[in-house]
């Protein structure tokens, strides 16, 4: 690779992390040219932790009111948090990224293993914004070994992830050792960001085994949409200043004892309960399909007979096993499962082998079933070219089953489509899709890269398809697909994706088994309470940089005998794991409490960013019906003897009705249970009538900041205040 | 009769708590198992009988994500 030109530089003083923290964020703006150190203030860790939290606060600071995605003051704020890079215990090498989102008009945040959050730590950052737009590509270094910052005019030609990748770890890898370049870390995005809303943000690590590159995707929200948009080919951190105790900890000891308890657990337990080690997140595929909840043809259903044809042991197979797999060091779940070797059949590098990361599970589910396709070769391929050109295989196969469904309805045909023909299964027109999304250059490609919500909006004004019918199918919610999980059988789990922050993924509650398997949530107040505890401690996670996986897909030996159900089921140990870690690396005395606390004040924060924004209110918390239940009279037949039991619970006889009748008595029903849990939820949470924090909450959680409170008292009105 | 989360189940003479968890097709590895509030070890389940009219709870140890 030639040398690349500076456009700009700066100097800086790499600051030490001390307790978790090195105290300073950097501002870069590539369109300026300019940098910037900021402080963290004692106030700004109490109100924001870290991670998501700072991201949020520093958005706050730079956006307006009237800010969209492409305006240049948007910005992408990565930050890891103050647990992020500790190696003595598993999974703590997250990144969250924070913008203001193409699909949504709001904040979203996306995290992503890979190296690139501990690193830019250890490169003395707590946090970068990166705002502003260049004029042509450019590559933004933070290296910490030359106590610069730089913007550098991009050489590339060809922006997709793994060119770039690649390319950049051996730029700055020691060209004598080829495993110096674990100390490089790139974010990187693709060809399709440019093209769709369904960017993704790729993050690097170096696999000093397999000896390449390999990536960990913050996809969901369009962060990658906006990397390319800013032009910025990307964002490198640099730095040998590595080691066990880098975060400059409280109590390394207390660090080393939980680690290495947790380690044992994994390696002598893993086995017999998910399999993480040698078949990641691949092992729900057939959990998922034997409860109903394997999102199939547009989550019409949850179940297919051909689903054993994706079976994680076919996975397992397929992935390399005897690999230390983390995606950080310490990491002994090593769920980063990759396929080697892997022959492409199809697009611009048919032909080479190559290393593809994955599949996970939300890949193999929304880029199979929920496409029509059991071909686990097929979705690799898939899930290749998505990281390649940088799209997120969630939205994008969500986004693809919807056009799917409108092209089997004959709401769209294939002269609509420019020659595709894209019923459910059909494996090589959908591919075909995806390499011309990526290309930008045929117009249907391009509509469908808008996402679901603008779908519907564009199909019908151009092909004059039925919004109605559309608006019944389209699974997304405030403008961003749903993931994987088929949530029509569960209404807390209505809350769990649709009663969110940003949108239906995942992160913020997985409720269907405790509401609807072990019944442990009978009441809407209930509902209510695990819509209160689990989207706030999942937030924590967020602001710490942990991933989430050791804490639940991993239980101690004693964990379901030790404790009653309700408690089990938090995963006890763990949560004071996660206290214990947080108070020996900061060096705070924080209860499990506090930890929810922490994690409030930063939910309720975003919640009055996006009202900010002219979202966040319950306007915005819609829910499409195949998300509350069948539509079609096939869906209701595929369980007809389930769903007639339901309808006798609700209090309609299903005799002499016909099926469709039936699907139409049931949405009635369960419209009317989502307006209820809406109204419970909203009030558990502090919040009005209309989905807005209420002052009152704000003071209790100390955000009364008065730009906060300007904003609410703007919006709320007395109308929509609970009256006792 | 049994109760199971809530739910009748028919007993059967000889019924362990791994018969009751494959009638159900709870095939979910991380489950955590009551019988009238006792709790059952994991690697007892298909030894440890149900007697009729006994109250179970399976638990799927999954909550929130």
């Amino acid at each position: 690779m030639e040398k690349m030109k500076v456009l700009a530089e700066w100097s800086y003083d790499p600051a030490k992390p001390f307790r978790g923290y090195t105290g300073k964020t950097l501002k870069v703006n590539v369109g300026d040219m300019t940098f910037e150190s900021k402080d963290v203030s004692e106030d700004m860790k109490f109100k924001f932790t870290g991670g998501r939290g700072f991201g949020l606060k520093l958005l706050w600071d730079s956006v307006k009111d009237t800010t969209k995605w492409n305006d240049p003051e948007n910005e992408i704020v990565i930050s890891g948090g103050p647990l992020c890079g500790v190696t003595q215990y598993p999974g703590m090498g997250k990144f969250y990224a924070v913008f203001v989102s193409p699909l949504t008009d709001q904040t979203y945040d996306s995290n992503a293993g890979g190296h690139f959050g501990p690193l830019l730590k250890f490169a003395g950052w707590d946090a970068i914004e990166i705002q502003g737009k260049a004029q042509n590509d450019v590559v933004v270094v933070v290296d910490a070994d030359a106590k610069k910052v730089q913007i550098l005019e991009s050489p590339f030609d060809d922006v997709n992830a793994y060119t770039v990748t690649e390319a950049i770890h051996e730029y700055y890898g020691d060209p004598k050792d080829i495993n110096d370049r674990r100390f490089v870390s790139v974010v990187t995005s693709g060809q399709a960001a440019e093209n769709t809303f369904w960017g993704c943000l790729n993050s690097s690590f170096w696999d000093s085994h397999r000896k390449t590159a390999r990536l960990k995707q913050a996809g969901r929200g369009g962060g990658g949409t906006i990397l390319r948009d800013k032009k910025i080919a990307a964002l490198v951190v640099k730095t040998h200043d590595l080691s066990g105790t880098a975060n400059n900890p409280a109590d390394v000891d207390t660090l080393t004892r939980l680690g290495a308890k947790l380690h044992k657990e994994i390696i002598t337990l893993d086995a017999k309960q998910c399999r993480m080690r040698t078949a990641g997140t691949s092992h729900l595929n057939e959990i998922m399909n034997e409860y109903h909840l394997l999102p199939t043809m547009n989550y019409k259903f949850g179940q297919h007979p051909d689903a054993d044809k994706i079976h994680s042991k076919i996975y397992e197979k397929m992935f390399t096993q005897g690999i230390s797999d983390g995606c950080w060091y310490g990491c002994t779940m090593a769920c980063a499962k990759a396929v080697d070797g892997f022959e492409l059949k199809t697009g611009p590098w048919k032909g080479r082998k190559i290393t593809v990361d994955g599949p996970e599970y939300e890949t193999a589910a929304s880029f199979g079933p929920n496409v029509g396709v059991y071909d686990p070769a097929w979705t690799t391929e898939t899930n290749f070219y998505a990281d390649h050109y940088g799209f997120d295989t969630i939205s994008a196969g969500t986004g693809i089953a919807f056009v799917c469904e409108c092209y089997e309805l004959g709401l769209i045909n294939k002269e609509n489509t420019n020659g595709l023909e894209l019923n459910f299964g059909n494996k090589d027109d959908i591919m075909e899709l995806i390499h011309r999304m990526a290309s930008g250059k045929d117009e249907f490609a391009r509509m469908v890269g808008q996402g679901v919500h603008r779908m519907k909006d564009l199909f019908a004004e151009k092909f004059g398809a039925d919004r109605n019918v559309m608006e019944r199918i389209g699974m997304e919610g405030q403008g961003i697909e749903v993931s994987e999980y088929v949530p029509k059988e569960s209404v807390a789990q209505w809350g769990g994706f649709f009663l969110t922050l940003k949108g239906p993924q995942h992160d913020e509650a997985w409720l269907i088994f405790m509401d609807r398997v072990n019944k442990q949530l009978p009441t809407f107040e209930d509902k209510a309470e695990a819509l209160h505890y689990f989207p706030n401690f999942r937030t924590w996670f967020s602001l710490v940089g942990l991933c989430k996986l050791p804490w639940n897909d991993i239980e101690p030996a004693d964990n379901a005998t030790k404790y009653p159900p309700q408690e089990a089921a938090r995963v006890p140990e763990h949560v004071q794991n996660y206290v214990d870690i947080f108070n020996a690396v900061t060096g705070q005395n924080i209860t499990k409490e506090d930890l929810i606390h922490q994690a409030e004040r930063v939910y309720n924060f975003q919640r009055v960013f996006q009202l900010r924004l002219g979202k966040g209110t319950r306007k915005f918390h819609n829910i499409p019906d195949r998300a509350l239940g069948p539509v079609w009279a096939d869906e209701w037949e595929a369980r007809a003897e389930y769903y007639d039991n339901e309808l006798k619970a609700g209090g309609v006889d299903p005799a002499g009705l016909s099926s469709q009748e039936k699907c139409d008595r049931l949405q009635k029903i369960r419209r009317e249970q989502w307006e209820k849990l809406v109204d419970t939820v909203y009030r558990r949470r502090g919040w009005d009538k209309n989905g807005i924090p209420t002052v009152k909450k704000l003071k209790e959680l100390g955000m009364d900041i008065p730009e906060v409170v300007a904003v609410v008292e703007k919006h709320a009105k007395p109308e929509d205040q609970w009256k006792d | 009769m049994i109760v199971v989360n809530g739910e009748p189940m028919e007993w059967k003479e000889g019924m362990t708590v791994r018969d009751v968890i494959n009638e159900k097709r709870y095939v979910f590895p991380l489950l955590a198992v009551w019988i009238d509030n006792s709790s059952v070890p994991r690697d007892h389940f298909a030894t440890t009988p149900v007697p009729d009219g006994a109250n179970v709870q399976i638990i799927h140890m999954i909550s929130g994500g």
